[in-house]
């Protein structure tokens, strides 16, 4: 057990490094009047004041050169301070968002957290839920009915799915908007006067004790919500039903059927715990990749997060900001990785012991 | 993970024909058994009883066909690239379906002839900028199949490589090409390909090819790891020791033992993966890094839907026709991908999300 978290540890200095590596030479793909984006806030249209740059930076030096300085940055000639160097949160500057890529994340970043936090529970929650209901009524209607449901569900292009809830419940019902906050809402929150304490709409508005700011919050993420719990149900609902049933299988099931408990016994006592196990790992993958965001969620209902300032740097090809992203995800997709694979061999003690 | 089963020993007692056979009457399995050997018999027979891949069968049967008619269904003008979908005029606000078509219409297909029509109408309507969606839906699902088929192809080329020189090798092969996956494997998907897209948009021009690259690109791993499975196991039977004992290339014994003998089961499995490309390829369209505007294609017409969305209830065409189109395509594949995973290989069991 140990053995095997140091070796999942001692790996993963050559994975980050591969993928910088692989990230970095998606960057030489570049031109260097758009590598310069890395170190200067405006590309110059004049050639030679472009060649100052490419010479100041660096940018016509050999890739493993170019590379180094991306990773840890180095010391400019002409002002002497420090510049660049991804592992110094320098990732460059956003030509879409006009600012610094780091400015950029810490800004939408909150964003992006409340809407992972609020859509999680459903997601797992009902999704196990229905699991359960499928495995324990196998092969009967609530089977076959789930089935359907989640092979729709995960056929669902979220763009599509999303659209026709804005459609049937914004434009048609005036029920949920999309967005963050309406107009009034926001005004309040930028004013002096309230308090950002964590920078979760929902949570500052009921410490500063606006329950108006806090409903309507919820509000504008309720669409979100409901498109990211269909998508992911379909995922959850057949993980949870083919651990269950599998589970069912299981000899202490039979053992404890044996003894005379009720079958509403033997499943929460006995079975579902067994079975949630890799459910438990499967929720670590889904909560890290929401956190990198949701790029088309998050477009569509022009929720200001992560991923929607993903989605429109790309559609203007500014790479250096997709590529943060890419690599800031990447990021937490690894660690995720690590926890998640640990916290399932303490969950699991057939792997614990072994 | 348990030893693979090989898929000619499973089951193959619970149908009846077999059973017959065993009782030494073979006068009773069917011509269609004999015609298909009694595994693509089962395959078959299973298939065809169950609804949901029926209906899969179905809907993907519809799609090839639709893109096989495209130009009956809806003719493109004798001069132009049939891709581009015809436009009337350039006004902003979008048509109900059932209008007329007023300026420069294509050619008026037969079928609407028959059914007494004297001149184009709008089937669908138009979007924003006029294009018509009748056309764009009908060869959208030409470059639906088009789009999949290759993206799937050049990705399962690649699976291949990787994973048969990974499984054959071994050793120190092996597990630097298992570490190069497993790194590619660590990016985020629609990110990683957003990016990549964007790299190759300026380089390529507008089209097919950046968003299908960056797909393929990203793509491939899975299919590796599944392929190196096989060939692990493959490379065990004896007839790979033979041919190595006769004095056999490498080269020889991966391309005529091993990768035939270890490819079938996955290459099934990505065919029916090209419904997941097709949503991939629309995704990336939809944000803007894809094919032109008016290109023929799902995902940009969908997108034309996003700068109505308060009127929507209104203009709800522009993002139901497209949007369903996509929507049964994928479902297509996917319950046909579903009820055959079952089937195929428990191995695969609860795969394919």
């Amino acid at each position: 057990m140990l053995q095997f978290i140091i070796r999942r540890i001692l790996i993963m200095p050559f994975i980050l490094f591969g993928v910088t590596v692989l990230i970095f030479l998606m960057i030489s793909f570049l031109s260097p009047s758009d590598r310069a984006a890395l170190y200067v806030r405006d590309i110059p249209k004049n050639d030679a004041v472009m060649d100052g740059i490419i010479k100041r930076y660096g940018l016509d030096r050999p890739i493993y050169e170019q590379y180094w300085w991306w990773l840890v940055g180095r010391q400019d000639q002409v002002s002497g301070e420090m510049i660049g160097g991804i592992l110094r949160g320098n990732f460059g500057y956003s030509r879409s968002a006009s600012q610094p890529v780091a400015k950029l994340i810490a800004r939408r970043f909150p964003a992006t957290v409340e809407l992972t936090l609020y859509s999680i529970l459903p997601i797992i929650g009902i999704g196990v839920f229905l699991g359960i209901a499928a495995a324990v009524n196998h092969n009967k209607p609530i089977d076959q009915i789930t089935r359907v449901f989640s092979i729709i569900g995960y056929s669902f292009p979220s763009f599509v799915f999303g659209l026709l809830a804005l459609m049937v419940l914004y434009a048609e019902l005036q029920w949920f908007p999309p967005g963050r906050l309406s107009p009034w809402a926001s005004q309040v929150v930028d004013s002096p006067l309230f308090h950002s304490f964590t920078y979760l709409v929902t949570v500052d508005a009921l410490l500063n004790g606006r329950v108006d700011i806090f409903l309507d919050a919820l509000r504008h993420l309720a669409l979100p919500i409901i498109t990211l719990s269909y998508i992911n149900w379909a995922l959850y609902l057949r993980v949870t039903r083919s651990s269950m049933l599998e589970t069912l299988r299981q000899e202490y099931v039979v053992t404890a059927r044996a003894k005379g408990l009720t079958e509403r016994g033997v499943v929460n006592a006995h079975a579902r715990p067994n079975a949630l196990i890799p459910v438990a790992t499967l929720g670590g993958i889904t909560i890290a990749s929401m956190l990198g965001g949701v790029v088309i969620t998050e477009t569509i209902f022009d929720y200001p997060g992560i991923g929607s300032a993903a989605g429109a740097a790309a559609a203007q090809l500014d790479v250096i900001t997709v590529l943060s992203f890419t690599l800031m995800t990447g990021g937490i997709l690894i660690l995720a990785n690590l926890v998640v694979d640990i916290l399932y061999a303490f969950l699991d003690p057939r792997v614990r012991l072994s | 993970m348990n030893k693979p089963v090989d898929i000619a020993e499973t089951r193959l007692d619970d149908t009846p024909h077999y059973l017959a056979m065993r009782n030494n009457a073979p006068a009773k399995a069917s011509p269609l058994m004999t015609l298909l050997g009694p595994e693509n018999y089962r395959l078959a027979r299973n298939i065809f009883k169950n609804p949901l891949s029926l209906i899969g069968i179905a809907l993907i049967v519809l799609f090839i066909g639709v893109s096989l008619a495209a130009p009956l269904i809806a003719p493109p003008y004798a001069t132009r690239d049939p891709y581009k979908i015809p436009r009337d005029g350039y006004g902003p606000i979008p048509k109900e379906p059932g209008t007329v078509w007023r300026n420069n219409p294509p050619p008026l297909p037969v079928w609407l002839k028959a059914l007494g029509f004297s001149e184009w109408i709008h089937l669908f309507g138009t979007s924003s900028g006029q294009w018509d969606i009748f056309y764009g839906v009908i060869w959208g699902a030409r470059s639906a199949l088009k789009v999949g088929v290759i993206i799937e192809g050049l990705t399962l080329l690649i699976g291949i490589l990787v994973g048969s020189l990974s499984g054959y090798y071994s050793g120190r092969v092996d597990a630097i090409l298992m570490r190069f996956t497993e790194i590619f494997m660590t990016f985020p998907f629609l990110l990683a390909a957003l990016t990549l897209s964007a790299i190759l948009t300026p380089i390529l021009g507008k089209g097919l090819w950046p968003a299908s690259i960056a797909l393929i690109v990203f793509g491939w791993m899975s299919y590796a790891r599944l392929i190196r499975g096989d060939v692990l196991t493959v490379r065990e039977r004896e007839y790979v020791l033979a041919a190595r004992v006769i004095g056999a290339k490498d080269s020889r014994i991966l391309s005529k033992h091993i990768i035939p003998n270890a490819i079938y089961p996955t290459m099934v499995l990505a065919s029916l993966d090209i419904g997941t490309i097709v949503v991939s390829f629309a995704a990336l369209s939809f944000l803007g890094i894809g094919t032109e505007v008016g290109y023929a294609d799902w995902g940009q017409l969908i997108s034309f839907a996003r700068n109505w969305i308060p009127d929507l209830g209104h203009y709800w065409y522009i993002l139901v026709f497209p949007g369903v189109a996509l929507l049964l395509f994928v479902l297509g594949w996917n319950l046909l991908g579903d009820a055959l995973r079952d089937i195929l290989d428990p191995r695969m069991r609860g795969r394919g999300n």
